[in-house]
């Protein structure tokens, strides 16, 4: 019966998946490669037009050792150490070989321009001008997955079941946005490549595509994820006026190179009231920006889009042109001129450090499921790195196609229809009590963005946490058996928004779970009613489903041995 | 953006009615209205994304990045010319969005732009 077959599946084409499926088709395997929107122009990778992290050493001594130390440093004491480590051993060689195979990176005097970014202890992150990173790392990918005879890509489709025979995934069950029919795929090995669960949050930097589908597929397959509650916000996202064309995090750099002062909704300077001094410029630590902005608000003193101001108006435009000259005319063009007023900011979801669990391999507990790029969880433990992103996607995808092939050349197909007819089933009955007349899953969707980001947000408690979990519970049970859905075949996003919103609420199950069971606050996550961290809490929470229930247990960080690893 | 930061309609603030075309290939072709609240600065996209989440669910389009005119997948014919709907800025008054005519409709304003080589 499956109607495709191929070697490995890859479930999700950005940055880590297309990467993966390089790897995996280098490799001799064959490779198909499919993704909801379309191949190569979803995800987070392309979204980023900032910078990337490696221990090349090009500007100054780096070693990624040192890499590995500003890494651990950040995720507060629970990073996967293992994971960590293949993140900043192998991102060198990423960055040569896309380099190799076209990515223009900034270079100086022949040699790769490298940047100084917060919590490296040297000049370690690399980029592509101008402030076109994401793009041109995307760019590169597709081109190269393109010349492979061993890469069949399918664009909108979107997998909604793995499918998993005698512990091992043998293949997954798809709807074809296209024109509405299942598509069954048989394959020796199968990655998870879709990336974080940054949709969650009404307030997000990312695409539309990214509402935790990969750890719901994961979970449902029988895999564990870890660190679901560390979520990681960007203080100064852009709120207002509307920008387009431009990354919503991109005040980071001005910050940096410019100053700028973080002003109320009434002018007012105010970090200073929060524990931080100003001296006239914005130079606040994030964790202390997100929540003085946040706080301000909450006391009725934010901005009309509810964040604060950040005011460039005192510097002149011949330095505003001197550190970002193309960039302020893309601003003027979105009716923003950085001289006459100030622009609104604010904490939005940017990325999520917690994700499928998986071993060195990139495999989950399951045989033949691996997880690649932001999918993964572990590697950043409490907080992310800035920069380390790209280059997690990089290495893991690497990781995971190299993985992925080597175990297809020694697994047979072990396809059964029936497994795949039992699928069909479920999801011809979803899509079929589906069919009532409730809500549109989209207005459910929004919902659910507002709860997280009300209650499950950048600062939680108890009671808003629960809250939110007892609406998750609410929607699963009430609203999601009778969703409004049309009958159209073709292009129905209302089938999807299902699908996709059935996968968000476990997603933020978990995320939501696992925030309760931390009273504590540490990296990501902040609790204000438990506002210090905690060293009974030094330990990871590693998340599956137990008869259908989302289920938590804690578990020893994975550290390093050093006499192994560090002197490759 | 973000959908939650989008005004709710509200008589004395201003309004975009965009005139959408509609329908399946074999299907009658027909123009739904649509009154979106507008706010400066807005992109046709934000509008359909709107009328998605508040009025018609039922609207077919395309589009992921959202912001960053990176996935280039949005495009369709407004007020008579290819654009990017997320960078088309929106304005009060009246617009109308057709899908790209150079390109097999599927449904409403999605096209088929994906390359054969990417089918199933």
């Amino acid at each position: 019966m499956p109607q495709l077959s191929t070697d490995v599946l890859i479930v999700g084409a950005g940055g880590a998946g297309m990467y993966a499926a390089i790897a995996a088709a280098d490799r001799g395997a064959s490779v198909l490669l499919v993704d909801k929107g379309q191949v190569g122009r979803g995800g987070a990778t392309i979204m980023a037009q900032m910078t990337v992290a490696a221990a090349l050493g090009a500007q100054e001594p780096d070693s990624p050792a040192l890499h590995l130390e500003d890494t651990l440093k950040a995720g507060r004491g629970l990073c996967n150490e293992d994971l960590a480590w293949l993140v900043c051993h192998d991102g060198p060689q990423r960055i040569a070989e896309m380099e190799q195979w076209g990515t223009r990176w900034a270079r100086e005097s022949g040699r790769i321009k490298q940047e100084m970014a917060p919590g490296h202890s040297v000049k370690r992150c690399c980029y592509v001008d101008f402030l076109n990173t994401g793009p041109a790392v995307a760019a590169t990918l597709r081109r190269k997955v393109g010349e492979s005879a061993n890469i069949r890509r399918i664009s909108n489709l979107a997998v909604l079941e793995i499918l998993v025979r005698g512990g091992r995934a043998v293949g997954a069950v798809a709807l074809d946005l296209a024109d509405g029919n299942w598509l069954t795929i048989q394959a020796r090995a199968v990655i998870l490549a879709a990336g974080g669960l940054t949709k969650l949050y009404a307030r997000n930097s990312a695409s539309a595509n990214m509402g935790g589908e990969a750890y719901a597929l994961a979970l449902s397959a029988g895999a564990e994820l870890v660190d679901m509650e560390f979520v990681q916000f960007f203080p100064i996202g852009h709120l207002a006026p509307r920008l387009v064309g431009m990354d919503p995090i991109l005040w980071d750099p001005f910050r940096y190179k410019l100053g700028g002062k973080l002003l109320n909704g009434r002018f007012e300077e105010f970090i200073d009231r929060y524990g931080s001094t100003d001296f006239g410029s914005y130079n606040a630590t994030r964790d202390v920006a997100a929540y003085a902005i946040l706080k301000e608000v909450e006391a009725g003193r934010g901005t009309p889009h509810g964040g604060a101001y950040l005011d460039f108006r005192h510097i002149p435009e011949i330095r505003l042109r001197a550190a970002f000259g193309p960039v302020i005319d893309r601003l003027v063009a979105n009716g923003i001129d950085l001289t006459q007023r100030a622009v609104e900011v604010g904490p939005m979801a940017h990325y999520h450090m917690g994700g499928i669990r998986v071993d060195t391999n990139m495999q989950t507990r399951i045989e033949g499921l691996y997880a690649a790029g932001e999918a993964v969880g572990g590697s950043n433990g409490a907080n992310r790195l800035s920069g380390n992103a790209i280059t997690e996607a990089f290495v893991f995808g690497a990781r995971a196609g190299t993985a992925a092939a080597e175990k297809a050349k020694q697994a047979a197909q072990n396809w059964e229809d029936r497994t795949a007819r039992a699928c069909i089933g479920r999801l011809e009955e979803f899509r079929r009590t589906s069919d009532g007349d409730g809500v549109a899953p989209i207005a459910l969707q929004t919902e659910l963005q507002e709860l997280m980001w009300e209650k499950a947000g950048p600062f939680r408690t108890g009671d808003k946490l629960a809250a939110a979990l007892a609406r998750i519970k609410e929607i699963q049970k009430k609203e999601l058996p009778q969703l409004r859905v049309s009958g159209e075949s073709r292009f129905n996003l209302d089938v999807q928004d299902a699908f996709e919103l059935r996968a968000m609420l476990m997603a933020a199950e978990a995320v939501v779970r696992s925030a309760l069971a931390r009273t504590e606050s540490r990296g990501a996550h902040q609790r204000e009613d438990f506002s210090i961290a905690d060293s009974r809490f030094l330990k990871n929470q590693a998340v599956e489903l137990k008869d259908g229930n989302v289920s938590l247990r804690w578990s020893a960080p994975v550290r390093l041995d050093r006499s192994r690893s560090t002197d490759g | 953006m973000i959908e939650a930061d989008l005004p709710m309609a509200d008589p004395i603030r201003k309004t975009a009615h965009l005139c959408i075309r509609r329908g399946a290939p074999g299907e009658a072709v027909r123009y739904d209205r649509f009154e979106v609240p507008y706010e400066e600065g807005m992109s046709v996209l934000d509008a359909l994304r709107w009328i998605r989440a508040h009025v018609d669910s039922t609207l077919a389009i395309r589009y992921s990045c959202i912001n960053a005119n990176a996935c280039k997948t949005c495009m369709a014919l407004v007020n008579g010319s290819v654009e990017y709907t997320c960078t088309a800025k929106l304005t009060p008054g009246e617009i109308t969005v057709e899908p790209l005519p150079k390109r097999p409709l599927i449904r409403d304003l999605v096209t088929d732009i994906i390359p054969d080589e990417e089918k199933s």
